[in-house]
């Protein structure tokens, strides 16, 4: 789960890291509230989980209240790469001297997490890869015994810090890793930190991204969840313990396993369809998660057609079978997509019973599958 | 031969007690794979289909002379559980769980380095040496015994290509299944290696996806290391970027973990890289 910026700074706050004074608005007057009671000039951030916010317009500097105002204004209820900004931060203007980048990731090679760093912060991280790998650099941290001062040290001095910024950088940088490490992230990056010409270092933006799979052991953070940046199809994927990815083809995929889902959606394009989603429904689902499944694919305007593919294991055919009928049941017949259904594996000879009088085209295998399913979609008016 | 798993492995069953544990045990046992001892805390004492049960792995290895452990335990327990089969000398350790903290598997992956156990997954659907043993969750009537060594990340997708393999009489040698998250115990080049060194086995199969670059390092290896002839697959061609398909580890960030890239890597060791599962069983067929 990826936390907005003004969430990741609250967290850093808590351990200890500076980032400048401000608050959340979502509407324009608040944001004049806020940039009244700070007093200077401010910086009026979009609140979204995308990159890219500045050249989108998404961060604006205001030199006073009334100022602040117009750029809330104009911010709130903008789209950034697809999604609508409701909220935005206003913030403190900090005077830069130096920029620096500081992340955390988990090194998969390695098993361990990594810390990097860069002399070329307040850019992305991936662009400085590209460019100047050479102005990068890294270290494995030990879980056991976490980030050691001489490993902070060794960092600072890579990035050729003045002697007297080695100790609050060592600082920033073990505040940096306990966030990582209690909150169970799998990123966290401050970009930039700023150190200001009087010495200060600040987190002036920054991310964090928490591990879905340890959230039950972080109540509190769960909660931080931004229902507003969810669609009505994600929500419900949520809700089901579905994973669903939306993508902008019209033949809609229900499989079961990530990879043969990815391989549904690509083979698929290998006959010149075009995949409207990734969905997996997981191991063992029952007729009910199988419904709410398609139905997300059913509320998806793009689709024309829907391809299911299971390998039946724990998931049982039948009870996938059971699931497709409920819904092409309930649904009114001028509704009704053309549904391509490949059953194999356990007991699809009942799922195939199930379904033996629905209005269905079956495939013996996944080739057949894709290619009747896009040469359905070719056939089927666009609505 | 085979590797990883034969009709020698002595299996303990680690969450023997819980719903999947005791179900897959009923198939492993079917699959006529050698399961001699079950653990899960409180219930020492208890049998589960014939097999006893104790309450912790040290004890069951004392009794019963376990060597390989599946595990089957909740998400929130199971990294625990990977550590406490490694400190009970568990040579081989295949964890099924899904959704272990990734952190967890950090703590766990550096306490094994200090031990002599391999651990495969997690998030995997286990190991199968066909006509052998069969250790984990894949259905065991579509491998048939073979020359075909397979390795996967993901579960599903290695039956399909497994059926298809089958489907046209090429038999597998034996199929692991590496798991799909960002932290697995054993990657690409270690099956690799093993593969070349088995001589039961004179064909691989790798399937991969997008996330990560083992498939890259598994190109280089393969270049250099490998003189029988790999076949591969990878998954997500069509996957978007930035966005999570399912597995934990199936994500492309920063432009890293394309499908493409990995493609590329594969073919400019030379291998053959099939466009979908039964392709793969079609260009293992024209070589063998």
């Amino acid at each position: 789960m990826k936390l907005h910026e003004y969430q990741s700074k609250r967290i850093f706050a808590k351990y200890g890291l500076a980032v400048p004074q401000g608050n959340v608005a979502t509407t324009p007057l608040e944001a004049r509230q806020i940039a009244h009671l700070l007093g200077g000039p401010v910086v009026v951030k979009a609140q979204v989980l995308a990159g890219g916010r500045g050249k989108a317009g998404g961060v604006q500097v205001a030199q006073d209240a009334a100022a602040a105002e117009d750029a809330a204004r104009r911010i709130i209820g903008m789209t950034i790469k697809g999604l609508t900004v409701h909220k935005v931060l206003v913030e403190q203007a900090a005077s830069i001297g130096q920029e620096i980048y500081l992340g955390i990731v988990i090194d998969r090679a390695q098993r361990k997490p990594a810390m990097i760093v860069s002399a070329e912060g307040g850019i992305e991280i991936e662009e400085v890869a590209r460019t100047s790998p050479d102005r990068i650099f890294r270290l494995l941290v030990d879980p056991l015994h976490g980030l050691m001062d001489y490993q902070a040290r060794n960092l600072a001095f890579d990035l050729g810090l003045q002697r007297g910024a080695i100790r609050q950088f060592t600082a920033v940088a073990r505040g940096l890793w306990r966030v990582f490490a209690e909150n169970d992230a799998t990123l966290a990056e401050i970009n930039p930190l700023v150190i200001t010409p009087d010495g200060q270092m600040i987190a002036v933006d920054g991310k964090i991204t928490l591990d879905d799979n340890a959230l039950f052991r972080h109540r509190e953070l769960n909660e931080s969840r931004d229902v507003q940046e969810e669609t009505e199809s994600q929500r419900q994927a949520r809700q089901a313990d579905l994973s669903y990815v939306k993508l902008d083809g019209d033949i809609g995929c229900m499989v079961n396993g990530a990879g043969l889902a990815m391989a549904t959606m690509d083979i698929i394009d290998l006959y010149g369809g075009r995949p409207a989603n990734f969905l997996d429904i997981g191991g063992g689902a029952k007729a009910d998660k199988v419904a709410a499944a398609l139905r997300i694919i059913l509320a998806d305007p793009n689709v024309r057609v829907i391809l299911v593919n299971i390998f039946g294991g724990i998931t049982r055919c039948d009870e996938v079978a059971r699931g497709i009928l409920d819904v092409i049941t309930e649904l009114p017949v001028e509704r009704r997509l053309p549904l391509v259904v490949r059953l194999v594996g356990a007991n699809e000879d009942e799922g195939r019973q199930v379904l033996a009088d629905a209005d269905v085209v079956t495939a013996a295998s996944l080739a057949e599958a894709a290619r009747q399913a896009v040469a359905l979609a070719a056939r089927q008016p666009v609505m | 031969m085979a590797i990883l798993v034969s009709s020698e492995t002595r299996l303990l069953v680690q969450g023997i007690t819980g719903n999947e544990g005791s179900f897959h045990t009923r198939r492993m046992l079917d699959y006529g794979t050698q399961v001699v001892a079950g653990v899960t805390p409180g219930k020492g004492g208890e049998w589960v289909h014939g097999v006893p049960v104790f309450d912790t792995v040290r004890e069951a290895v004392q009794t019963t002379g376990a060597d390989t452990s599946v595990i089957y335990v909740p998400a929130a327990f199971a990294a625990d559980t990977i550590m406490e089969a490694a400190d009970a000398g568990i040579g081989l350790i295949v964890c099924i769980t899904e959704g272990i903290p990734v952190l967890d598997m950090v703590r766990a992956a550096q306490f094994l380095a200090g031990t002599e156990s391999r651990l495969i997954g997690p998030n995997c659907p286990g190991v199968i040496t066909p006509g052998q043993a069969k250790v984990g969750i894949m259905p065991g009537h579509i491998h048939m015994p073979g020359p075909v060594g397979v390795v996967s990340r993901s579960g599903t997708l290695t039956y399909e290509v497994v059926k298809a393999l089958t489907d046209r009489g090429l038999g597998q040698s034996t199929a692991v299944g590496i798991g799909g998250d960002p932290i697995v115990g054993t990657t690409f080049v270690d099956i690799l290696r093993m593969f070349e060194a088995d001589p039961a086995t004179t064909h691989i199969v790798l399937i991969g996806e997008i996330g990560g670059s083992d498939e890259e390092r598994a190109a280089q290896f393969i270049a250099t290391e490998v003189s029988k002839p790999v076949t591969a697959f990878i998954a997500g061609r069509t996957a978007p970027p930035g966005q999570r398909m399912g597995h934990a580890g199936a994500i492309i960030e920063g432009g890293e973990g394309t499908a493409r890239d990995k493609i590329a890597a594969l073919e400019a060791a030379g291998i053959r890289v099939a466009r979908h599962p039964a392709e793969v069983a079609e260009m293992v067929a024209e070589r063998i």
